[in-house]
């Protein structure tokens, strides 16, 4: 059963090689649900065995996969080096601290650290800070639905498919949209960016969104 | 938040920049009070922030130093965690700004029962709330840059449109535009622009020194 949960670490080159089978705790093994490992989010399990019992292993292991990736998000946007390490040692002390805010129904967890390491560039690289819109009502608080946690991990996995095979010049003006190279204003007039293969996955955010609500 | 449909939305470049981080804060405060209110747009937003984890995700990993993670552990549990403010009758983003209700606004009047008051005067963009008397126009103003208008009490009209509570409008530098309140109740917005307003009336373009409009 736990060797369901860490094939997909397995298969990432950079993982810190202290995550194995042995240092992962029980509590995490026993989450693994055969039926619904293919396609839920491995790094949201992981946080939430942060929220729920504080299991540094599986924190470890979130580290090792994104702390990196952070930092090169970071140095793309403008920071240099100092700055980067600081900065995702900073979003990563973020992320356990907020663990229990995590909320798998709305997000996976990249785009939950996405959003963690975006606020603290602001507040790092624009010294500014970003109004945030309210909560919804219901909070963070309720118990996630599993079949809402597989449909969200499903269109995340299609979004990251689709922008995977976007033609190459498309890629980079997503991606200089994210690393702010592109001003609002010539992100209004790129006619070149997908916005129409974005929105594609917005339908089923928007019913995903009202069925919470109901 | 409210109980009207909201028909005016905010475009899909400038969630994503919302997203990405790279709009000015005003811009921004308009956009996180909108979405509040809007789970449409709110929909759309998660959608770009699913892309901008998607693009951090697809980053070649760059090391982290050595002692990283043993820096981090040291760390954990000492930040410390902002709780929400508590519902208002507008969303608790723009309360921070405002420093309460609609009700407790030191408005500075503009003339013609028109008034305001800035709330966030930043380098590259100015927020401020708008104090329309029912039946009354706003001056007929044209602006250099992008304004977003998002309406928090009552409605108005111009030629472009009826907006209500939650109704965003943005305009750009081509657009001259003269809000109309709608009888029967004042009309409240959160405005932001990109740069000082111009308006067309010589009457308050003389003002316009004196109230930083």
């Amino acid at each position: 059963m736990g060797m369901i949960g860490m094939q997909t670490l397995e298969k990432d080159p950079s993982l810190n090689s202290a995550v194995d089978d042995r240092v992962v705790s029980e509590d995490l093994k026993e989450k693994a649900d055969p039926v619904t490992t293919k396609t839920a989010d491995q790094w949201g399990s992981y946080l939430e065995a942060i929220k729920s019992t504080h299991d540094v292993a599986a924190f470890e292991a979130l580290f090792g996969h994104f702390a990196p990736r952070i930092k090169s998000f970071l140095l793309k946007s403008g920071a240099d080096a100092n700055l980067a390490e600081e900065c995702a040692q900073e979003v990563m002390v973020t992320v356990w601290n907020k663990a229990h805010l995590f909320d798998p129904t709305r997000a996976s967890a990249a785009t939950w650290i996405f959003t963690i390491a975006r606020n603290k560039k602001i507040d790092a690289l624009r010294k500014s800070s970003r109004p945030e819109p309210d909560e919804l009502p219901w909070g963070p608080d309720h118990q996630p639905d599993q079949a809402d946690v597989i449909a969200l991990q499903q269109e995340t996995d299609r979004l990251g498919r689709a922008l995977s095979e976007l033609p190459e010049k498309q890629r980079k003006l997503v991606e200089r949209a994210y690393f702010g190279d592109l001003s609002h204003r010539e992100l209004a007039d790129e006619t070149g960016l997908p916005l129409g293969t974005i929105k594609s996955r917005i339908r089923l955010a928007l019913e995903k969104l009202r069925h919470a609500m109901s | 938040m409210t109980p009207q449909p909201i028909i005016h939305h905010i475009d899909d470049a400038l969630l994503m920049a919302y997203s990405a981080g790279t709009l000015p804060e005003a811009f921004s405060l308009a956009i996180a009070t909108h979405i509040s209110m809007c789970d449409e747009c709110r929909a759309t937003l998660e959608s770009f922030d699913a892309v901008g984890g998607q693009v951090m995700e697809d980053q070649s990993p760059v090391t982290m130093h050595d002692d990283a993670f043993a820096k981090t552990m040291a760390m954990v549990g000492k930040q410390s965690i902002q709780r929400p403010k508590p519902a208002n009758d507008i969303p608790s983003v723009l309360v921070g700004y405002i420093g309460g209700s609609l009700d407790d606004v030191e408005w500075r009047a503009l003339g013609g029962g028109i008034k305001q008051k800035i709330i966030l005067a930043g380098r590259d963009a100015t927020a401020r709330l708008l104090y329309i008397p029912a039946g009354q126009s706003a001056p007929d103003h044209g602006h250099s840059g992008m304004e977003l208008t998002l309406v928090l009490r009552g409605a108005f009209k111009d030629e472009s449109g009826h907006y209500r509570a939650g109704d965003i409008e943005i305009t750009d530098d081509s657009v001259e535009h003269t809000p109309v309140a709608d009888e029967g109740e004042d009309c409240i917005c959160l405005a932001v622009t990109e740069a000082p307003i111009r308006f067309t009336s010589i009457f308050y373009r003389a003002l316009q020194p004196f109230f930083k409009i």
